[in-house]
């Protein structure tokens, strides 16, 4: 069951209110996805805790096997100062 | 099935403290068979890195406990001395950043340099 970038979008967003969250859709079929989150929280973490955050936001979507998101390609980054 | 993930996790254990770099991936380094773990065994190849290559589609249980193992959903997955390191898009910006050249000199891992410097002038 493919998904929607406003579902990512908003499944982030729980996680994440305040970030600046692009979602780009790279292959059209709802499963290959890109994602660049700003926040705050960001900040002071190494970018596998950052990562690590946003999946868990993302709640078992990515699991692969079972995952209705095949690929997401992360990009995340804290606010420039 | 959570039997099966538990002695994974004993044997992913093992893994990663025997063999300096690891990388569980679909497929082999000479025959990956995902677009994202053929870019970073690519990677290693092409930079002549010593690593244990673990192809998780030859064990269901290895390729669920991975993800419990380093909290991380995805496939490929790479280690440096026990330690998770990322998947396809970290590892791709530590190449493109020459962080992972220093994460490697740090470990005392060989590595050609020369070819890490052509992937980053490739990706200009």
């Amino acid at each position: 069951m493919p998904m929607q970038a406003q579902e990512i979008e908003d499944l982030i967003r729980e996680t994440f209110p305040d970030a600046q969250i692009t979602i780009t859709d790279l292959a059209g079929d709802g499963n290959h996805y890109a994602a660049e989150i700003v926040d705050a929280s960001f900040k002071g973490k190494n970018r596998v805790q950052q990562q690590r955050a946003v999946y868990a936001a993302l709640k078992g979507k990515m699991d692969g096997s079972h995952g209705e998101l095949h690929a997401l390609a992360l990009t995340t980054k804290a606010p420039a100062e | 099935m959570t039997d099966a993930i538990e002695t994974a996790k004993g044997q992913i254990q093992d893994t990663v403290t025997a063999n300096d770099v690891v990388l569980f991936m679909k497929g082999t380094k000479t025959m990956p068979q995902c677009g994202f773990s053929s870019r970073v065994a690519g990677v290693l190849n092409y930079m002549s890195v010593d690593y244990a290559d673990v192809n998780v589609l030859a064990d269901e249980g290895i390729r669920q406990g991975i993800k419990d193992f380093s909290d991380w959903p995805t496939i490929p997955q790479l280690y440096i001395k026990g330690e998770f390191v990322g998947g396809c898009d970290i590892v791709t910006e530590m190449t493109l950043s020459g962080e992972l050249d220093t994460m490697l000199d740090e470990n005392g891992i060989t590595f050609d340099k020369d070819a890490a410097d052509k992937i980053r002038e490739a990706n200009g």
